[in-house]
């Protein structure tokens, strides 16, 4: 079994109208089954309401499953003795990096999960360190958070959850707040602590671009999974992305474009690099 | 007609330990009808510059003419002037509170004194506008997805009819396809209306696909001024302050370098295209 495991998992939740009265029923997540290895660099898209969201709330046990199952690290997410476990290793990052900053010093705010855990002093000074280490943020750990730029912001907030020791970690799109360099500077330090630290990494994004290294790409529409495969797998299918609400890369839909004019390029192309060899490659071949 | 900004200073916190200079020196002319793209790191001014278009922040020191007229000299109508700068906020959808669509975009002209049937009017136009279907007029607009709500936060705005529409970010969070859907809407009411739009954003892509003319900000200052080619050709600089250019951009660059006769200063995907074919003679 992998880090995260769900089976036939559904949620449902009921709909009240504003005297209070049933409505009907959402089922936000439909039977989605996922099984992801330890080290994955998993992604989530899927278009506004389309369940993912719901669906990352269950693995660090926010929500609880209508039917089904989630298990993290082996622990099922309904079994109450486990909850504390199941959030320290699955740890989650949200959308707006203010909502996510309690501390007065940026130190502080890193330190206060594993204080909470009963962390012993030493050790939490420790963890603060080579957390803020790992997102390049350690040079600020005296600073104010108000004082930070939403990039920076946004990976104090992953050094938070770092600092529990995770063993996972979700981000619920950790970007859409960030201007470029704050998007970059945060891809790039969830990027290091999958490959350096080995930790598992579930990205939920609306910007193609970040996905192009994950292992991994689960597409949700109407609470099911609707796509999975790799980057190339899924990237390569333009038209079908586009039903989904989705997009490729700015690259990706440029090749395509490309294609679709006679130019002979190989599919689903993901990177600047690829394309500019393929392309070299074509203009030189016909001189 | 136009919004001139005329050596414009902004301090917040003046005379404190505190102080931030949020403004510096700023001249700006602001024409009728164009397609702006304010871009700029957090931080750099962009919000402090819109606010100031319509009233919001009173420069420090400068003044701003909005079709000639002081707008802070001691008889302007600000209020007047408020309908004609409509302001879409961040997260727009956050500020509806009626208890259905159709009334929460009735708010804004109401309010202007106009008459009942003025008002319904307009806001039955302004839906129409962003492309809301008439289904949903009498919903809870807490029941409507992200995209739609965002597109009645815009209509409660067009439906003051105002001559500048000036959006701050209006697609953050948004999937792919509702960031195209709003801003398409809104390149199309530019279209029939003739309306100026300034759109502050982060999406380097959105911006270069979209607008005639991006400014630039840093530090408080306008670093560039001008058509997205000429802007984006500096995307080394650009780099430095914490922005980019287009994914596109970069690719010509690199195909430059590797000795194909492209043109190097595409920023969008129509351009690169065409570039890019006619160098493979296959036009």
């Amino acid at each position: 079994m992998g880090i995260i495991k769900t089976e036939k998992l559904v949620f449902e939740y009921i709909r009240r109208d504003e005297e209070g009265n049933v409505e009907g029923i959402t089922r936000a997540v439909d039977e989605v089954d996922l099984d992801v290895k330890q080290g994955d660099f998993v992604a989530i898209l899927g278009h506004n309401g389309s369940g993912k969201s719901t669906l990352a709330k269950h693995i660090n046990a926010i929500l609880y499953p209508t039917e089904g199952a989630v298990w993290v690290d082996g622990m099922d997410t309904q079994d109450e003795k486990h909850l504390w476990d199941i959030r320290q290793e699955a740890g989650m990052v949200f959308q707006n990096p203010d909502n996510q900053i309690i501390g007065q010093v940026v130190e502080e705010d890193v330190g206060f999960g594993p204080e909470n855990m009963g962390v012993p002093t030493e050790e939490i000074w420790a963890r603060v360190e080579e957390s803020l280490k790992a997102v390049g943020m350690y040079e600020y750990r005296k600073y104010s958070p108000n004082k930070l730029s939403g990039g920076q912001k946004q990976r104090v907030s992953i050094a938070g959850v770092i600092a529990m020791h995770p063993k996972c970690i979700i981000l619920d799109e950790p970007t859409a707040m960030l201007d470029p360099n704050g998007r970059r500077e945060v891809v790039r330090a969830v990027r290091a602590l999958n490959d350096v630290e080995g930790i598992t990494i579930v990205l939920i994004t609306h910007y193609m671009e970040e996905i192009v290294h994950a292992d991994r790409v689960f597409v949700m529409d109407q609470g099911r999974i609707a796509m999975q495969g790799t980057p190339r797998e899924i990237f390569s299918q333009v038209e079908r992305l586009k039903e989904l609400r989705l997009d490729v890369p700015q690259v990706t839909l440029l090749a395509h474009e490309l294609k679709k004019s006679g130019v002979d390029l190989p599919d689903g192309i993901l990177t600047s690099e690829e394309l500019v060899q393929s392309l070299l490659r074509a203009y030189r071949g016909q001189k | 007609m136009s919004i001139i900004l005329d050596h414009v200073n902004y301090v917040y916190e003046g005379d404190t330990a505190l102080a931030v200079h949020a403004l510096k020196d700023v001249n700006l002319v602001i024409p009728d009808g164009q397609f702006i793209g304010l871009i700029g790191h957090t931080g750099s001014g962009k919000s402090t510059l819109v606010q100031h278009l319509n009233g919001l922040l009173k420069p420090t020191e400068g003044s701003i003419y909005y079709n000639g007229e002081d707008i802070h000299a001691a008889d302007y109508d600000k209020k007047k002037l408020r309908s004609r700068v409509g302001l879409v906020f961040q997260y727009p959808e956050h500020q509806l509170f009626e208890i259905d669509v159709f009334s929460d975009v009735c708010f804004g002209p109401k309010n202007l004194g106009l008459s009942k049937k003025e008002t319904e009017l307009r806001a039955y136009a302004a839906l129409k506008q962003v492309g809301l279907e008439d289904e949903y007029f009498y919903q809870s607009p807490f029941d409507l997805s992200g995209g739609q709500k965002r597109r009645v936060a815009i209509a409660g705005v067009l439906a003051m009819k105002p001559d500048v529409l000036i959006l701050d970010e209006p697609t953050a969070g948004l999937d792919p396809r509702g960031r195209d859907e709003i801003l398409d809407q809104i390149a199309r009411l530019k279209e029939e209306t003739g309306i100026t739009v300034i759109l502050v954003s982060h999406s380097m892509e959105d911006v270069a696909k979209y607008v005639e003319r991006i400014i630039v900000m840093n530090r408080g200052s306008v670093m560039y001024d001008g058509a997205p080619k000429e802007v984006f050709a500096h995307y080394r600089e650009l780099e430095a302050v914490g922005l980019a250019a287009p994914q596109v951009t970069y690719l010509m660059q690199a195909l430059r370098a590797g000795g194909m006769p492209v043109a190097a200063d595409a920023t969008t995907i129509g351009e690169a295209k065409e570039e890019i074919l006619k160098a493979l003679g296959k036009e």
